[in-house]
């Protein structure tokens, strides 16, 4: 054994490694996004993901190696979640006088979500087994695992399915709204947080904080609306 | 800082401690956020008491700029989840093109209803207001 490879093998399994390239592909990531100017198809978090699974894959890493230096940094999801209290509370009043119109978007959204997904799926001739498991496509992952799991679908195809989504709510969001030239931000980050849950409301707070507090709303809203209607939704499949 | 990660931290533990307890329907940091919510509210409601009570890093405004640096990285957090979805695609390969079309159009679908929605009854209630 070479001394240069002692020293990857070394590394290689001390979370201190993964943890750097985890930050260093988010910190490149985000770099070529400012570069762009926050284009949507640079994606921080395509960017970074893509940037990332090649460096495992290069390295012939297993995922749970990985994790292992990963984790402090998935760990902080439950921490983001409870500062999005902080600028909700700053836009308290804001958020108070669009009251009427963030229901009858989350009532809209999540029907829109759940129904166009079922019938273009069905349409589609993709089995019933794995329809259930796109149902909870908007919804946060953990939620989405969850209803899949007890609507007989996989946790494991919903998780890669919501998180898929994300993606292409992240990137769509700004071309869909100016080709449909809606400007208003609350609108925006609603929608951005309700079809693309997590992924949405990151891309949000990139363009501003006011689309971020709404997109963080619809976030919450929608997995709380979705665990309801979603089995609701796949009776009409039987 | 580490003032303010403590009380986030606080709040979380408590959220999961009371969804994990008394069985309740939602996730743990999302409860964690109501009750910073209840900080913030019952925090304002008697500034001098909370400045004479609570440390700085609470009243000063560094407990907002810690959760907005947070907030502002909300990105890096998925990077984990989703290298380990990279790994799981073959779930979905074996779904062919039909699937990616379906999350394509029906993720489209959505974002448009959602807004289109928001926009319109927002004008309904008040006629002539163009935020």
């Amino acid at each position: 054994m070479t001394g240069d490879f002692a020293v990857w093998v070394y590394l290689s399994r001390t979370p201190l490694l993964w943890l750097t390239v985890t930050l260093m592909a988010y910190v490149v990531a985000d770099r070529i996004a400012t570069a762009t100017n926050r284009h949507p198809l640079a994606n921080p978090v395509l960017v970074a993901i893509a940037l990332t699974a090649c460096v495992l894959q290069v390295t012939g890493t297993p995922y749970a190696t990985y994790f292992e230096g990963a984790q402090f940094v998935h760990f902080l999801l439950g921490p983001a979640t409870v500062v999005l209290a902080i600028p909700l509370y700053a836009y308290r009043a804001t958020v108070v006088r669009a009251l009427a119109p963030m229901l009858a978007a989350l009532l809209v959204g999540s029907v829109v979500a759940l129904a166009s997904a079922l019938v273009l799926a069905r349409a589609l001739g993709i089995p019933d087994t794995v329809i259930v498991s796109i149902a909870p496509k908007s919804v946060t992952t953990g939620v989405a695992m969850g209803i899949a799991q007890t609507l007989g679908g996989d946790p494991t195809l919903a998780a890669v399915v919501v998180m898929l989504t994300g993606m292409t709510g992240g990137i769509l969001v700004t071309p869909l709204m100016n080709l449909l030239r809606i400007r208003d931000m609350r609108a925006r980050g609603f929608a951005a947080g309700l079809a693309a849950h997590g992924v949405g409301t990151a891309r949000a707070f990139q363009v501003g904080e006011i689309a971020g507090v709404f997109a963080g709303i619809a976030l919450g809203l929608n997995a709380f609306v979705t665990a309801i209607l979603a089995p609701l939704a796949v009776t009409f499949l039987r | 800082m580490i003032v303010s990660l403590t009380l986030i931290l606080m709040v979380q533990l408590l959220g999961e401690a009371l969804t994990r307890g008394l069985n309740l329907p939602v996730p743990g940091p999302v409860l964690g956020m109501a009750l910073l919510l209840a900080f913030f509210v019952i925090r304002d409601r008697s500034p001098r008491l909370s400045r004479r009570m609570l440390p700085p890093a609470l009243v000063d405004g560094r407990l907002e700029s810690t959760g907005k640096t947070l907030l502002a990285n909300l990105s890096l957090m998925f990077v984990p989840a989703g290298a380990g979805i990279v790994g799981r695609l073959d779930v979905l390969a074996a779904q062919g093109v039909a699937l990616a079309v379906v999350v394509l159009v029906s993720t489209l679908l959505t974002l448009a209803a959602t807004a289109a929605t928001f926009v319109l009854v927002s004008r309904w209630m008040k006629p002539g207001e163009r935020p």
